[in-house]
């Protein structure tokens, strides 16, 4: 049987990662929502709701883990929207009919999608310090910080993946994504869940979204963290469990017509 | 039993919701010929090419591709084939080159070999002006032919081509067709699907018809021709109303009365086309033209699958005269 060498696999696997890198890097509105999106959300919450917004503290350090998270949301979109064009269109065929690993293009895509994510959050968080962000954070903090995004993002680009397989068009996947990227405002990430009404404020209070800012939160600005680590890594490990399962359920499917 | 064929079938069938696609087809393809299955649209032919080419397995049937069976050793097809498949395989967001870099990548090539190949293929496709520019911005001809040049890149044993000069320009047509003829003197095995007729009898060794799921006849033009009968004559008479009485005076292969002709076989002969007159001439009916007509592809076809009428395209004459 002339099964794929280890070597073979990753091999594939990074042709197709810096395929969907050059596809993130010459895609205008990709790169739009990349760059020009978090610089402009961060601009928009500290200085024109954040005055409005009272959080007992400053805003800007209030408000960085909701942008991240909404910046990712939207990186994590047009993952969707870059997984349902190759599933419509003559290329996964030819993806298909050669030897190599079938997985390898759903990698590419989701490499690419933390990358730009990783990308946005540098950007979010430098725009914030130039605003006034002055997290409390030490190195091993900052190392926290850095795993739970690196989670949230793998598991929202897997997610995405799911739902661009799900799609049966482009617009469809554009459409399914809506729904993630309205979570976070439903959250502790722009105000206080405190101020909601009852049902909403239990709604928020429980949903994924709600955990993983306090997490970051926390451990960016010194605030209490309690139950809300291993809540947003528990939310985030079975997101990722599901949607990778899910995805290469649907792969198969999709690609045995 | 396989047989010796680079491509073989037997019994290859497929319904999709419970409607058969493909109803018990064997075919077989020899090492370095070129195989067109021929058929309209809905035939089963491009369900046909993608159970060869490992993207969907068969429901019943079996198939194999230079010698491994392409459910069981579908890893071991994909090392020897090429798909270029209807809708144009390529990376728009990439240039040529890029893209035929990619395929190299991906067929484990060693890096100096790919680059190497790339460039080969670019020259060889007249691409080499057009190839940084991305594929976006290509014209139709321009990415069928990026979409055949990926497919050579591995220098696979079997080619399957999905109607591969849909949609193009004549000029794109011919350099398809040229490029195609190219392949065969490597040596490479091709099946190609078409529904020009014109097509298949250019390129092909052997013609494949298909319909409806099922393989109608197998043989060289020439072959497939031959069962319908010699040359024609058609005549195109002055008044549509003698259409009828003409037909049967003459034992008339087809009468069309809207375009006024009435076919009649013939041994090629002036001295039979001479009789034809004559004898029309005492029956009264006056004559406009006529031309002679070798059998076409479509004369088959419509033979075949009888699909009646005599309108379609593509005849040509093999003379004229008035």
């Amino acid at each position: 049987m002339s099964a794929l060498t280890a070597t073979e696999a990753v091999s594939d696997s990074l042709t197709m990662i810096r395929r969907s890198l050059r596809h993130t890097v010459r895609n205008p509105d990709t790169l739009l929502m990349a760059v020009v999106l978090p610089v402009l959300l961060m601009l928009l919450f500290v200085y024109v709701f954040g005055g409005a917004i009272e959080t007992g503290t400053d805003y800007v350090n209030y408000v960085v883990p909701g942008i991240i998270l909404l910046c990712t949301g939207y990186g994590a979109a047009a993952t969707a929207v870059d997984v349902a064009g190759d599933m419509t269109e003559g290329i996964i065929d030819r993806f298909r009919s050669l030897p190599i690993l079938g997985s390898a293009v759903l990698t590419g895509h989701v490499v690419a999608s933390v990358a730009r994510n990783a990308f946005s959050t540098a950007l979010v968080v430098g725009v914030a310090w130039l605003c006034g962000f002055r997290p409390t954070a030490g190195p091993a903090e900052w190392a926290a910080v850095g795993g739970m995004l690196l989670l949230f993002m793998l598991a929202m680009s897997w997610l995405s993946v799911a739902l661009g397989l799900l799609a049966r068009s482009v617009e469809a996947a554009s459409g399914f994504t809506f729904f993630v990227l309205f979570l976070p405002y439903l959250s502790s990430a722009f105000v206080p869940t405190g101020t909601m009404p009852a049902v909403l404020r239990a709604v928020a209070d429980h949903q994924p979204v709600t955990p993983i800012i306090e997490t970051l939160r926390g451990l960016l600005l010194g605030t209490p963290v309690g139950s809300s680590g291993w809540l947003a890594v528990a939310w985030c490990g079975g997101l990722l469990a599901i949607s990778v399962a899910l995805s290469s359920a649907l792969f198969r499917r999709r690609t045995s017509r | 039993m396989t047989g010796d064929a680079t491509v073989w079938t037997e019994g290859l069938a497929k319904s999709y919701g419970g409607r058969p696609v493909l109803d018990r087809v064997d075919l077989a393809v020899e090492r370095g010929e070129v195989l067109a299955l021929l058929g309209p649209n809905g035939a089963g032919k491009t369900t046909t090419v993608r159970i060869l080419a490992t993207l969907v397995p068969p429901d019943a049937g079996r198939a194999t591709v230079a010698g491994w069976d392409v459910v069981r050793d579908a890893a071991r097809v994909r090392t020897a084939i090429s798909l270029t498949g209807q809708s144009a395989a390529v990376d728009e967001m990439l240039t040529a080159e890029e893209n035929l870099l990619m395929i190299g990548r991906l067929r484990h090539l060693p890096a100096a070999e790919a680059r190497r190949r790339a460039g080969e293929l670019l020259d060889r496709l007249d691409l080499a002006a057009d190839a940084r520019r991305r594929v976006k911005t290509y014209s139709g001809g321009l990415r069928r032919k990026v979409d055949l040049a990926m497919s050579l890149v591995g220098r696979p044993e079997v080619l399957f081509l999905d109607e591969p000069t849909t949609g193009l320009d004549p000029r794109s047509r011919q350099a398809v067709w040229d490029l195609v003829r190219g392949l065969v003197d490597d040596g490479v095995t091709i099946l190609l699907t078409t529904q020009y007729l014109e097509e298949a009898d250019r390129l092909a060794d052997r013609i494949a018809v298909l319909d409806g799921g099922r393989v109608l006849a197998t043989g060289t033009g020439d072959e497939l021709k031959r069962g319908i009968g010699d040359e024609q004559v058609e005549l195109v008479l002055a008044d549509p109303a003698d259409v009828p009485r003409a037909a049967g005076l003459l034992g008339a292969v087809r009468g069309d009365r809207a375009a006024r002709t009435v076919r009649v076989a013939t041994d090629g002969s002036a001295a039979y086309v001479r009789e034809v007159l004559d004898r029309l001439e005492v029956a009264g009916v006056e004559v406009a033209t006529l031309s002679l007509h070798r059998p076409t592809l479509d004369d088959v076809f419509l033979a075949l699958t009888g699909a009646g009428g005599s309108t379609a395209a593509g005849r040509e004459p093999a003379g004229a005269a008035r």
